[in-house]
């Protein structure tokens, strides 16, 4: 019975157990249920972490808060110069990129090929035509040249190549894409741009885990626009990165309400991500709760087994305690507080290291995975849900292998007879 | 104050059972001092357990302030343990994470009494027993004779009917055994009611009565001429 003094009494004699408990033994058990804590927390952040990483690199280094881009009909945004003007006028925007994008094919060993049937050093790739202080100051893109030099303003026949088009840096061959070789700055490739052909140097490398970028080639804007023959200022993308604060729906829904919808299409950063990335983070959330679900059965058995081997070796004592009247309820009551003790104090300390080192220098120094820059997302709601689910767990563990000790005969239990 | 009637005790082991007690008729009155003595394996142990309510007969009636013992439940049996009967183990049996007060005061909090005034009562039930300036020790820090000190102020802080004490000095060298009996004695004066398991003839004839058992079965009740 959960009375008053039935929780008193396993109070006091749970706190004096505690109290005068081995340290080292109460020391290990706090690990365990800290180690559990940082299972359940971390692995599914990491995972989904690892998914806004590549949200996160998408919106840094690419689509900013807002993207503009040209309709599925069309090649280019109609009426770029006046549809940025307008933007600049609108107080939420911080900055913008304007980006010309084309197909094209880019070959490295066109003047060492000696014959028609060998194999051209080629692939094909997206040209995308910058203001390179502009992109630099909206992407931060010359952080990421990791070979060689990023263009500068006046550059003229140089372009940027993105990893994935190089075999030093690429995973290797995939469908359609055919990694350059012996490419290195300096190197004259051909770049063939609808039908024009043109010599450039490659001045860089650029080096990202956004798929859109790395397999990409980065040239002046002024230029490629000379060689598509475009003598317009309709650009294909304009990025728009906000004022902190300002809510990309919202801004998004304005836009829209302007009227641009009409000539570009208007997505937040959100939208612009494939769908397949959003079921990749669902799916890694999902397998992040199944790992930690095993971690909970684990500190589930290690508390039952810690209870279970403290409670029968104290059978006497327990035994002695029902004898002189102290009820079955109280020590069970005692355990259960000893559970709780050992789960509450193992999660503080896993919120502290969560939130006072975890958190913060994983977002500073992030992880370097392969295809992306991984962080580690814990919101707190979710922390607070892990750590009830396991205070629960824990105090169940706790409270069976005490009940099986206690319902023992009380007899049988102070003389040590089974 | 307590009656037996044909108590009956049996253990069974596999298809073996073998009866310990066979039939025991005995009364203790309110203030008397009575020791058990026997054999080893005479059942003077069973009996006492069977009487204090820590274990259940085969068969036969025990009866406490008129009150029959064998409907009550579990629950019941633990608030008579808790309330009217007071044990003092062969072994002291005391909680060693739990300091000589703390021992003291834990069945006086489940008797719904405050912090402060189980422990005023626990340490004027230590002081009884001269251990005033231990209360603060742990088991392990006490002598056996300290120990069994600390088991006898457990057992009458509360002042319970009937004392039951199971071989007390069994385990204590012969100064702090006198000691103990020197205890009994006076809580006896005052009018404390113990049934006391004994091998020793020594100190079974400080009491009023010994009751002598043998294979199961009171062969003699004999009034001590103190």
């Amino acid at each position: 019975m959960l009375s008053l003094i039935n929780i008193r009494v396993g109070f006091y004699l749970a706190l004096r157990q505690l109290r005068r408990a081995s340290l080292w033994t109460t020391g290990l058990i706090v690990f365990v249920m800290l180690l559990t804590f940082l299972n359940l927390v971390v692995v599914t952040g990491i995972l989904v972490g690892l998914i806004d990483g590549i949200n996160n690199s998408y919106r840094t280094q690419y689509t900013g808060d807002v993207i503009l881009s040209a309709l599925s009909t069309k090649e280019y945004i109609e009426d770029t110069p006046s549809i940025v003007a307008f933007l600049k006028t609108l107080p939420h925007v911080a900055l913008l990129t304007e980006r010309y994008q084309t197909g094209s094919t880019i070959e490295a060993n066109y003047l060492t090929r000696t014959s028609e049937t060998e194999k051209p050093n080629a692939t094909s790739a997206q040209v995308i035509g910058i203001d390179p202080v502009a992109e630099d100051a909206f992407t931060g893109l010359s952080q990421h040249v990791i070979e060689g030099q990023y263009l500068a303003h006046g550059d003229y026949d140089q372009v940027l190549v993105g990893n994935y088009l190089l075999a030093q840096y690429a995973f290797g061959e995939l469908p359609g894409l055919t990694p350059l070789k012996n490419v290195s700055p300096g190197t004259k490739v051909r770049l063939t741009i609808n039908g024009a052909t043109r010599e450039v140097i490659v001045k860089g490398f650029v080096k990202t885990k956004i798929d859109a970028l790395a397999m990409s080639i980065f040239m002046p804007a002024s230029e490629l626009r000379t060689i598509m023959g475009r003598s317009d200022q309709n650009v294909a993308q304009v990025a728009i990165r906000l004022t902190p604060g300002s809510d990309p729906v919202a801004f998004k829904n304005l836009l829209l309400a302007s009227g641009i919808g009409e000539k570009a299409k208007v997505q937040t950063f959100e939208d612009s991500i494939p769908n397949g990335v959003a079921d990749i983070k669902t799916t890694f959330a999902m397998l992040g709760n199944g790992f930690s679900s095993i971690g909970l059965v684990v500190a589930a058995i290690t508390i039952f087994i810690v209870i279970f081997i403290n409670a029968i070796t104290r059978r006497k004592f327990i035994g002695i305690l029902k004898g002189i009247g102290i009820s079955g309820e109280a020590i069970e009551i005692s355990y259960i507080f000893q559970s709780l003790f050992y789960a509450v104090i193992g999660s503080i300390i896993g919120l502290a290291v969560l939130y006072g080192l975890l958190v913060p220098g994983i977002a500073a120094h992030p992880i370097d995975f392969p295809f992306s820059d991984g962080i580690l997302v814990a919101p707190i709601d979710g922390t607070l849900v892990r750590i009830a689910l396991l205070v629960l767990t824990t105090v169940v563990a706790g409270y069976l292998p005490s009940r099986m000790i206690v319902r023992r005969n009380t007899l049988d239990s102070i003389l040590g007879r089974n | 104050m307590i009656e037996v009637t044909n108590l009956v005790k049996s253990f069974k082991d596999g298809p073996v059972e073998t009866r310990v007690l066979k039939g025991v008729d005995f009364a203790a009155k309110r203030g008397e001092f009575i020791a058990i003595r026997g054999r080893s394996g005479a059942g003077k142990s069973t009996l006492l357990y069977q009487m204090s309510l820590l274990d259940e007969p085969t068969s036969g009636e025990i009866r406490i302030n008129g009150k029959e013992t064998h409907a009550m439940s579990e629950r019941e049996k633990m608030t008579f343990r808790l309330t009217k009967f007071g044990y003092v183990f062969q072994d002291y049996a005391l909680l060693p994470e739990l300091t000589a007060l703390e021992n003291v005061t834990l069945p006086l909090l489940m008797q719904g009494a405050t912090r402060a005034s189980a422990e005023a009562k626990a340490s004027s039930a230590l002081a009884r027993v001269s251990l005033e300036s231990r209360l603060h020790n742990l088991p392990s820090q006490l002598s056996g004779g300290e120990q069994q000190r600390v088991s006898v102020s457990r057992a009458i802080a509360h002042t319970p009917n009937i004392l039951f004490a199971d071989e007390p000095t069994a385990n204590l060298d012969r100064e702090s055994s006198s000691t103990v009996m020197a205890i009994f004695k006076e809580l006896h004066k005052v009018g404390q009611t113990i049934i006391m398991v004994t091998h020793e003839d020594e100190y079974a004839r400080i009491t009023d009565r010994i009751v002598t058992l043998d294979d199961g079965k009171i062969i003699s009740n004999e009034r001590t001429s103190l």
